[in-house]
C-alpha cells in the first residue's frame, strides 16, 4: 500500500514541480494536467473511486480546457515563452515558500499521528444518500455557486461593445 | 451476475456462454494467482482485436456507403468487393515517410496521436458487451467512461498547437470550444438515465432495462419519452465529441486544409484516424448501453440469439447512422455550433432532467395512471422542443428561392 | 512511514509547489493554476484523514466533492478575469495590473 502510494506520489509531484519551472506556458498547463491526473490515480489508490473520477472529469475535462483557452486568447506575442521572473521577486517568493515548507515539514516530522487501520471505502449508494440527505442544502448551494460563476464568467469575458457581425 | 430479469434458459445456452467457456479453457490450467491477470490480458486482447477489425472495416464501409450515396462505386479493386482495402491502406500508411515540421514541438507532436488512441480505448473497458461480458466492473462506471473520454480533445489541442501551423492552431481552438460546449449536454443527457436506473454502473443500467411491457414493448430507455429526448441529445453531442461531420470543424478539409491533421503523415495520421473511429465506437457503445438496452434482445422470442450478437447489431446500426449523417448534412459554422449547444441542447437536457426525475418518482403508477405518466412525460419533451426550436429559428424566416424568369 | 504520513507529506509538497507558482511566476494564468494545485493539496488532506484518520469521517469525502465543484467555478471566473484584464492592459502579468482605474 505504502509503496504504491509513494510511486503515485512521485508521479503526481514530478509534473507539478516541472510545471512551475518550465518557461513555456502551454507546456506548463499540460504538465499541470498530468499532475492532476496523477492525483486522481492517487485518490483511486486511496479507495475514493468517485472522487478520483470526478477529479479527472473536472480538472482534465474542464479546468484544463478553460486554462488552455485562456492561454490561446491571451497569447503574449508570437511565442508562448514567458519572460523570467525578476530576481527580487524570485528571492522574496522563495524565502516565503521555504518558510512555509519548513513549517509544514517540522509539524509533519514532530506530530505523532495515530496509525489507524484504513476505514472501509464508502459504497456509492451511501455517498448518494449522504448527498441527498444531510448535505442537500450544500448541494443546492454548490449548484447556485456554479450558476452564478457561469453567468459571472460570461459577463466578465464578454466584450463591452457588441462585436461587429456577432450573429448571422 | 445480472440474471434478475432474463429467464434462466437463454443465459445457459451454449452459444451464450461460449466466450466465458473459451476464457475458462484458456486460463484453467494456470495457477490461481495468475488467473485474474491472464484473463484481464485476454479481455484487453479481445477488445483490441475486435475493435481493431471493426475500425478497419468501418473505414471500408464508410467509403463504400459514401460512394453509393454519391453515385459512385467506392473502393472496389483490392480483393473481392474491395474487402482487402483496409489492409492495403495500413501498409501504405506504415511505409510512408514520417515528416515532422522543423518548428514543431517535437515531444507534443509525437505524444498527441499516441495519447489520443490510448484514451479512446480506455472507455471500452466498462462497456458490457454481453451477459457477463464486461472487462472491468466498476461502481461508478459511467463517470469513469466520461472522465476517460474528457481528455481526448486535449490531445487534439496538443496536435494542433505542436504543429506550429496557423491552420492547426485554429483547429486547436475550435476543438476546445467544441469540447467545452458539447461536454455539457452530453453529461446532462446521461443524468436522467442514472436517476431512473438508480445506478452508475453500466451493468446495473443494462439490468434496469430488462423485460417487456405487455410482452412486446422493451423497457429500453430510448423507448420512453424522456429517454428518446435524452438519446437524441446524447447522439448529437456524441457526433460533436467525436468530431464527426456535420461537427467536424477542427479538421474541416475545405477551410482549414485538415486542421490539426495538416502536419501529420504516415502512421501518425493513421493513428488519428483510428482514434476517431474508436471514439465513435466507444460513444455508440455507451449509447447502446444507456438507451438501447445494452445486450438485451428486443423480443422475448429472439432471446436464443446470443447477447453479444444483439449488442453488435445495435452498435453497427448506430455506427451506420453516423455514416449516413455524414453523407447527408453540410458542416456547421463555429457560431452555429456553439449556439446549437448552449441555446438548444443544454436547456432541452435540463428540462429532460426534470422529466427523468418525474419518471423515477412515478415508477409505481399503473393502469390509467400509467397513461397519464406517459402523457405528462411526452408533453415535457414536446413543449420545450417546440418552444426552443421556435426561439432558435426566430428571425430566420422561411428561405425564399428566386428563379430567373422563364 | 505510514500511509497517512505519506499523504500529508505529498499534500505539503504540492501546496508548496502551488505557492511557488503563485509567488514567483508573474503570469496570471499560472497563478490561477497554482491556486488550483493548492486546493488539490487541501483535498488530499481531507481524503487522507477520511481514509486513515479516526473513524466516522464520511464528511471528508463529501467535502472533497464540494471542493472540486467550487474549484471548477473558481477556474471559470478566474479565467474570465484573466481575459478581461488582458483586454484592458494587453498583458497577463500580474505586476502590470496595478491600477484600480480600468
Amino acid at each position: 500500500m505504502t509503496t504504491l502510494l509513494a510511486v503515485l506520489a512521485l508521479i503526481c509531484l514530478a509534473p507539478a514541480v516541472a510545471a512551475v519551472l518550465v518557461r513555456n506556458l502551454i507546456h506548463s498547463a499540460l504538465l499541470f494536467v498530468l499532475a492532476w491526473l496523477g492525483l486522481a490515480a492517487f485518490y483511486l489508490a486511496l479507495g475514493a473511486e468517485f472522487v478520483a473520477f470526478a477529479q479527472a472529469l473536472v480538472y482534465v475535462g474542464g479546468v484544463s480546457m478553460v486554462a488552455l483557452f485562456a492561454v490561446l486568447l491571451t497569447r503574449p506575442g508570437r511565442t508562448d515563452l514567458l519572460p523570467p521572473p525578476s530576481a527580487a521577486r524570485a528571492v522574496g517568493g522563495l524565502a516565503a515558500v521555504s518558510l512555509v515548507a519548513s513549517m509544514l515539514a517540522s509539524s509533519l516530522f514532530w506530530s505523532r499521528l495515530p496509525s489507524m487501520e484504513p476505514t472501509a471505502p464508502i459504497p456509492l449508494r451511501r455517498l448518494g444518500e449522504l448527498l441527498a440527505g444531510p448535505y442537500l442544502v450544500a448541494v443546492l448551494l454548490v449548484g447556485l455557486i456554479l450558476t452564478v460563476a457561469l453567468i459571472g464568467g460570461l459577463l466578465l469575458a464578454a466584450p463591452r461593445r457588441p462585436a461587429e457581425g456577432a450573429d448571422a | 451476475m445480472i440474471l434478475a430479469v432474463a429467464p434462466a434458459s437463454p443465459a445457459d445456452a451454449w452459444l451464450e456462454r461460449a466466450p466465458l467457456l473459451l476464457r475458462d479453457a484458456l486460463t484453467g490450467w494456470l495457477p490461481d494467482a495468475l488467473r485474474p491477470w491472464v484473463s484481464a490480458l485476454l479481455s484487453i486482447a479481445v477488445i483490441l482485436g475486435v475493435f481493431g477489425l471493426l475500425f478497419a472495416y468501418m473505414t471500408l464501409a464508410e467509403r463504400k456507403l459514401l460512394g453509393r450515396m454519391q453515385n459512385r462505386p467506392g473502393p472496389n479493386r483490392t480483393g473481392p468487393f474491395g474487402l482487402l482495402q483496409p489492409f492495403a491502406d495500413a501498409i501504405k500508411a506504415l511505409t510512408k515517410e514520417d515528416i515532422v515540421p522543423r518548428a514543431a514541438d517535437r515531444v507534443l507532436h509525437f505524444l498527441a496521436p499516441v495519447v489520443l488512441v490510448a484514451l479512446s480505448l480506455l472507455g471500452l473497458a466498462v462497456i458490457p458487451f454481453g451477459r457477463n461480458l464486461v472487462a472491468v466492473e466498476l461502481e461508478a462506471a459511467v463517470l469513469y467512461f466520461f472522465a476517460a473520454g474528457a481528455a481526448t480533445e486535449l490531445s487534439i489541442f496538443m496536435a494542433g498547437w505542436a504543429s506550429r501551423n496557423k491552420y492547426s492552431l485554429l483547429a486547436a481552438m475550435r476543438a476546445l470550444a467544441q469540447l467545452i460546449s458539447y461536454e455539457v449536454p452530453l453529461l446532462l443527457s446521461v443524468v436522467p438515465v442514472v436517476v431512473v436506473a438508480g445506478s452508475l454502473s453500466t451493468t446495473g443500467i443494462v439490468a434496469a432495462q430488462g423485460g417487456w411491457a405487455a410482452g412486446i414493448w422493451p423497457h429500453w430507455h430510448a423507448l420512453t419519452p424522456w429517454g428518446f429526448s435524452a438519446f437524441a441529445v446524447f447522439m448529437i453531442a456524441a457526433l460533436a465529441e467525436s468530431n464527426r461531420s456535420p461537427f467536424d470543424l477542427p479538421e474541416a478539409e475545405s477551410e482549414l486544409i485538415a486542421g490539426h491533421l495538416t502536419e501529420y503523415s504516415g502512421f501518425k495520421y493513421a493513428l488519428f484516424f483510428m482514434a476517431e473511429y474508436l471514439g465513435m465506437a466507444a460513444l455508440s457503445a455507451m449509447a447502446v448501453t444507456l438507451f438501447l438496452g445494452g445486450w438485451q434482445a428486443p423480443l422475448g422470442l429472439l432471446e436464443f440469439v446470443p447477447s453479444y450478437a444483439w449488442f453488435g447489431v445495435k452498435l453497427l446500426l448506430l455506427l451506420l447512422g453516423f455514416i449516413w449523417i455524414r453523407a447527408t448534412f453540410p458542416r456547421l459554422r463555429i457560431d452555429q455550433l456553439t449556439r446549437l449547444s448552449w441555446k438548444f441542447l443544454v436547456p432541452l437536457a435540463l428540462v429532460n432532467l426534470l422529466n427523468g426525475g418525474f419518471w423515477a418518482a412515478t415508477a409505481d403508477w399503473s393502469g390509467p395512471a400509467a397513461a397519464v405518466r406517459w402523457l405528462v412525460s411526452a408533453l415535457l419533451v414536446v413543449v420545450p422542443f417546440v418552444a426552443l426550436a421556435r426561439s432558435l429559428a426566430a428571425g430566420y424566416g422561411p428561405r425564399t428561392y428566386r428563379y430567373a424568369p422563364s | 512511514m505510514s500511509p497517512l504520513h505519506l499523504c500529508l507529506a505529498l499534500s505539503a509538497a504540492l501546496f508548496c509547489t502551488g505557492l511557488v507558482a503563485v509567488l514567483i511566476r508573474g503570469n496570471a494564468i499560472l497563478v490561477l493554476l497554482g491556486v488550483e494545485l493548492m486546493l488539490n493539496a487541501a483535498n488530499l488532506n481531507f481524503l487522507a484523514f477520511w481514509r486513515f484518520g479516526p473513524g466516522g469521517g464520511e464528511a471528508g469525502l463529501v467535502f472533497v466533492l464540494f471542493s472540486i465543484a467550487v474549484a471548477a467555478a473558481e477556474a471559470a471566473v478566474g479565467m474570465a478575469l484573466v481575459i478581461a484584464v488582458h483586454r484592458h492592459l494587453r498583458s497577463i502579468r500580474i505586476a502590470d495590473a496595478n491600477r484600480l482605474k480600468g
